[in-house]
């Protein structure tokens, strides 16, 4: 069966999608023993990371067992995370 | 594990028996071919490097040819110089002398132009042909075997499939002793903590701060803003919500462990273990550096298709995605895309790249060297 998204780490709290995702789908991702599986909260592109729990603001989003950025607001299981509700930590000359 | 290799005077290991005809400079580079298509067995590697070389990017070119020409899967080298080049073949030969390095030295100038030079060369490069055959393959541990990791052609799924599996394969062979290299400093950026809490030591911390920095002076010599357009709008709409993401799956091509060195462009590390160079992000030049730095075998993931190989070593080619794949397949080796198509996992696709670069080092040819692809190219900056 065709993965509907991948965990690259056991430590991340997203997933990325390898297909087009609606709400209401269950996904499950699974690595190293570990498998999560989460209701989709919101249509997911593919390519795009949805949250494996709630992340709180200014909590960091983890891909790849490492900080990609910050929660701008609080992110519920399910829902999409991008650039709408995170923000780089690198590269503000601005901050 | 082992492997059947080769042993060298110089120390080095090797997985191919290559007699090699090098030229010293862009000028010769076409008489360096002729010979080498005229003897089979040899391997030539043409390049636009030699001349007009100062400072520090001479020291880099030599240290290049020097790594290249003593490279363990070289069992023999025939120079082919033109004769007034800045690079003359004895700063080459000086550096073969230490370490055992057999060689021969022709010259278009000093040989009688392009035929004299292709008669003597092709005489002396069939006599080491014949030498190089008599060389027995013996066990080695894969503790000193190295991995070169690179990307190129990248799409959405390097970062999710095949760069990820590469470095579980990295992680492999380091756990069994070996060294595994990653490069193309200029997409470190963002990664800069992530790397240096890796750091074996603050020395190694701070070399990779300071790669980092220089890869982001030198764009902003050139006028491009690097950081703040990234990760750029056709990135963003990918899926990509920040430079650390981006970079992450670039730099996850080198596995997870402890990096233990940073060298310069084709420097030959002093540790094992995970090593990142600080070198260009372009595919051919960095395959030579990585070469040229020791490794005697490259992983190449690619999401856009690349037929690229090496006249030193196999490369070996890992598709992000199954159209890739199935579009490119007799260029490609293993097939990340598995993962997206649910046939593989990324430990499964991990030991597939590990179990295919054993194979290669115990003589299996990887597609691009069945293919005949022989692709070298070195980097340098004119403008000094």
């Amino acid at each position: 069966m065709k993965p509907k998204a991948i965990l690259i780490d056991t430590k991340d709290n997203v997933a990325t999608a390898f297909q087009d995702l609606s709400v209401g789908d269950k996904v499950t991702v699974s690595l190293e023993g570990t498998e999560i599986t989460t209701t989709i909260a919101q249509d997911i592109p593919f390519g795009h990371k949805f949250a494996l729990s709630d992340i709180a603001i200014h909590e960091p989003v983890m891909k790849y067992g490492a900080s990609i950025g910050l929660a701008t607001e609080q992110i519920m299981t399910g829902r999409h995370v991008h650039v709408h509700n995170m923000e780089s930590q690198k590269g503000r000359g601005d901050k | 594990m082992e492997f059947q290799g080769y042993r060298r005077k110089s120390g080095k290991v090797g997985i191919r028996n290559h007699v090699l005809v090098f030229p010293t400079v862009v000028c010769s580079a076409e008489v360096a071919r002729m010979i080498s298509e005229k003897v089979p067995g040899t391997v030539y590697a043409i390049h636009g490097g030699g001349c007009g070389h100062i400072g520090e990017e001479k020291a880099k070119v030599i240290r290049t040819m020097v790594g290249i020409c003593g490279h363990g899967n070289v069992a023999s080298v025939l120079l082919v110089a033109n004769g007034c080049e800045v690079v003359q073949p004895e700063l080459i030969t000086a550096e073969l002398d230490k370490i055992g390095q057999p060689y021969d030295v022709v010259s278009v100038q000093e040989d009688g132009g392009t035929p004299g030079c292709i008669e003597k060369g092709t005489k002396i490069a069939a006599k080491m042909v014949e030498e190089a055959a008599k060389i027995k393959k013996e066990s080695i541990p894969l503790s000193e075997l190295m991995l070169g990791c690179e990307c190129g052609g990248s799409d959405a799924f390097s970062g999710l499939t095949a760069n990820p599996s590469l470095g579980i394969a990295a992680d492999k062979l380091i756990a069994e002793g070996g060294t595994a290299i990653f490069s193309e400093t200029t997409e470190m950026l963002g990664c800069e903590e992530v790397l240096a809490n890796r750091a074996l030591n603050d020395k190694v911390a701070k070399d990779i701060y300071d790669a980092i920095d220089k890869a982001e002076a030198r764009a902003m010599r050139g006028g491009v803003d690097i950081r703040g357009a990234q990760p750029s709008p056709g990135n963003q709409k990918g899926g990509l919500s920040s430079i650390e993401e981006k970079s992450l799956g670039c730099i996850r091509k080198g596995g997870n462990t402890t990096i233990t060195q940073v060298v310069k462009y084709g420097e030959t590390p002093v540790q094992k273990g995970c090593i990142i160079m600080d070198a260009t992000a372009a595919d051919v030049m960095n395959d030579t550096a990585l070469l040229a730095a020791g490794c005697h075998v490259i992983v190449f993931t690619t999401g856009r298709g690349t037929p690229v190989g090496s006249p030193i070593g196999p490369v070996i080619k890992v598709s992000t995605n199954s159209v890739l794949y199935g579009k490119m397949k007799p260029n490609m080796d293993v097939n990340a895309g598995s993962i997206v198509d649910g046939e593989g996992t990324l430990a499964s696709v991990g030991q597939e790249i590990f179990d295919k670069v054993v194979a290669c080092a115990n003589g299996e040819q990887s597609k691009a060297e069945a293919l005949g692809h022989h692709e070298f190219d070195i980097h340098f900056d004119m403008d000094v």
